[in-house]
């Protein structure tokens, strides 16, 4: 997820390259250069703990456990597993990410033994009750945007690019997302939604980045306020893992079923 | 340097064994059930308490390539002694081998797409005591291969020991007229009887927005085939049935497909009998329906979905209550960090004016406990159909319970 958001606000560096480029190809560019990479870190494995938090300050807590599969020239696979609240242990969800046609994606119901395919287009919905939504989850495709670079700008004492992106799914729950991009390492500092009405709906924060493999930047935490609610989700990661050695067949309902 | 690193990778991925290698899990909780009328039988009472645990102990090993699995169940009722029952959910081997897998021992598996009704989900047997909505499933003995591979999935079953459904006793609520008697033996009408093994094979796969499942069955029909009566009244009328149980090949198909928000599902089976009375006759049944999502209801967070699905059946009008019958139902998501839901439909005969309907809700307290309620109504059902015994049983249910 993060690599892939990455891989659409990264501006090209083309300072010296006097093509009269406008700032929508210079935006896609980008996006594909950024893709390019992140590209290479086979699988990954990470632990997630999301917390939920409303307006009076209560807090309810998600484990989730996630594992990624890099497939080259189509989006990735990736499987997430809940470990808590308790009455959801077990429940999984399995995604084939796709570039321009919807992504695939099943439900395990571990009560029940059973594997529901669900609607990828329903992914303007909020994910297990966070501020996420799916789509804010889903692998970012370079393809399932367009962009426009905007301008330079200091944020927190770091030099950001900022880019604007349209989302091509029609169903998306936003009409833009403004990011601001580390110049130097061209990673996500900040990305604000805008929703359907074009009005200002969540910011999410990055913090904490570490490299993996002298290549894989990945953060810490990742922090999402809702202005509009009040309500907010903070995302922590630990114990990245890269190439572990996982497999198609790790990728399947019949994997999806075995999730623990 | 080579050797250091080669030897980091390596460990990393020997230490790469789940997180929950070995772990308990389950719940416990406490039920309720308040009945709005009195019984038609005396024996029968208004409200009932009753108590249930599922523990689960799950391990696994080389990786995750091997897992043992285990779950227990057990319910005590306040009054109704066929509904305080165990069960062995699942006490099975998982061992996978490339695309290949295999699962040996008591477990459960879960056939098809609609929601109101399951038609080709055979495996395993209903434990209809638990809920009259018969979702709840007792554990199989079995032999499980399957193969996951580009062009769909294979599963092949071998299925020894048939497991006996369950029926509300004589003080449980709500239960047809005639008890059926589950301490006298069932009938088996041929030989082999509970001991004949049973053998399944399903194919399965997805083709962008379709799903799609081919299934057959060859072995003792889970749904008795009759119920034979073995006490009368003074009068002559049965007061007691043992159920008969037969044997079928069924085959199978269920699919379904999005456009849109919009879900549309279909399953269907085509069951022959090969043995007792209705030998060599035939029976379909099919479920058809579509599911239409409104994500963001009124702008907010929360999803409506409206399910409609429509039940046919050729088989005599005694065996099923789904035989010409529309369900209708709202499916309300809240979203919200509690997870919030309501369903709440019914179910209308298309040449009676029977109707059943029902409300399930459910939240999560805090981090570990749920609560769940269930109401479920019985009108204007007629004589001669299987829910006119259900006539003065309306009923709440509220559950609580405990998640570890």
């Amino acid at each position: 997820m993060i690599r892939s958001t990455i891989a659409a606000f990264v501006v090209a560096l083309l300072p010296f390259a006097l093509i009269a480029e406008t700032v929508e190809e210079k935006g896609l560019a980008i996006a594909v250069e950024a893709d390019k990479r992140d590209e290479g870190f086979d699988d990954s494995t990470a632990n997630m703990t999301m917390e939920l938090r409303n307006k009076q300050g209560d807090t309810s807590t998600r484990y989730i456990r996630i594992k990624t599969l890099e497939v080259i020239g189509d989006g990735d696979k990736s499987m997430s597993i809940f470990d808590e609240p308790a009455d959801v242990k077990g429940t999984a969800f399995l995604t084939f990410s796709h570039a321009i046609k919807p992504d695939e994606q099943w439900l395990y119901l571990p009560a029940l033994k059973r594997v529901k395919r669900i609607n990828s287009k329903n992914k303007s919905g909020p994910f297990m009750g966070s501020e996420f939504a799916y789509e804010d989850i889903a692998s970012q495709e370079v393809e399932k945007y367009s962009y426009k670079y905007l301008r330079d700008e200091t944020l927190n004492g770091i030099d950001c690019f900022v880019i604007e992106r349209y989302p091509a799914y029609k169903h998306s729950g936003y009409t833009r997302q403004v990011g601001w991009i580390n110049k130097a390492e061209y990673r996500p500092e900040k990305i604000v939604f805008y929703d359907r009405k074009n009005t200002l709906l969540k910011t999410l924060t990055y913090d904490g980045y570490q490299q993996f493999l002298d290549k894989f930047w990945r953060a810490d935490q990742m922090n999402m306020e809702n202005h509009q609610t009040g309500k907010s989700t903070t995302l922590t990661w630990s114990d990245y893992q890269f190439k572990t050695g996982l497999k198609d067949n790790d990728f399947n309902k019949n994997s999806l079923k075995r999730a623990k | 340097m080579k050797h250091v690193l080669t030897g980091f990778m390596l460990s990393t991925v020997l230490l790469q064994t789940p997180v929950n290698a070995a772990q308990w899990s389950g719940y416990v909780s406490g039920q309720y059930r308040g009945f709005f009328e009195d019984p038609a039988d005396p024996r029968q009472h208004n409200n009932y308490l009753s108590a249930a645990a599922e523990p689960e102990f799950y391990h696994s090993w080389q990786g995750g390539d091997h897992s043992f699995n285990s779950i227990l169940f057990y319910r005590v009722d306040q009054y109704d002694d066929n509904r305080t029952h165990g069960d062995i959910r699942e006490l099975s081997w998982t061992g996978v081998f490339d695309a290949f897998e295999i699962t040996a021992g008591i477990s459960k598996v879960f056939w098809g797409v609609a929601e109101t009704q399951h038609l080709v989900d055979i495996i395993n047997q209903t434990d209809l005591v638990e809920n009259v909505d018969g979702e709840d499933k007792l554990g199989q003995p079995m032999v499980k291969l399957s193969t996951a591979q580009d062009w769909g999935t294979v599963d092949f079953f071998v299925l020894p020991y048939f497991r006996e459904r369950t029926f509300p006793g004589v003080e449980g609520r709500p239960r047809p007229e005639v008890v059926v008697n589950t301490d006298a033996d069932a009938i088996y009408d041929f030989s082999a009887g509970q001991d004949h093994v049973d053998l399944a094979l399903r194919y399965s796969h997805y083709i962008g927005e379709w799903e799609f499942g081919l299934s057959y069955f060859s072995g003792i029909d889970r749904l008795p085939s009759d119920f034979f009566p073995i006490t009368f009244d003074p009068g002559g009328q049965p007061t007691a049935v043992v159920p008969v149980y037969s044997l079928i090949n069924q085959a199978g198909i269920d699919g379904q497909v999005f456009f849109g928000d919009w879900t549309w599902k279909l399953e269907a089976i085509n069951k022959e009998y090969r043995s007792g009375r209705r030998k060599g006759s035939h029976a379909f049944q099919s479920v058809v329906g579509f599911e239409y999502t409104w994500v963001g209801f009124t702008g907010g967070a929360s999803d409506l979905g409206f399910v409609v699905e429509y039940h046919y059946s050729d088989a005599n009008v005694r065996d099923t209550i789904f035989d010409n019958d529309f369900a209708t139902a709202l499916r309300f998501v809240l979203n919200d960090a509690q997870s919030t839901e309501v369903l709440m439909g019914f179910l209308t005969d298309a040449d009676t004016r029977t109707a059943a309907g029902f409300i399930e809700a459910s939240r999560r307290i805090g981090q570990n406990w749920v609560l769940e309620a269930e109401l479920r109504t019985y009108n204007g059902t007629e004589q001669d159909r299987p829910l006119f015994s259900f006539r003065f049983d309306n009923f709440v249910q509220v559950d609580l319970a405990y998640h570890f």
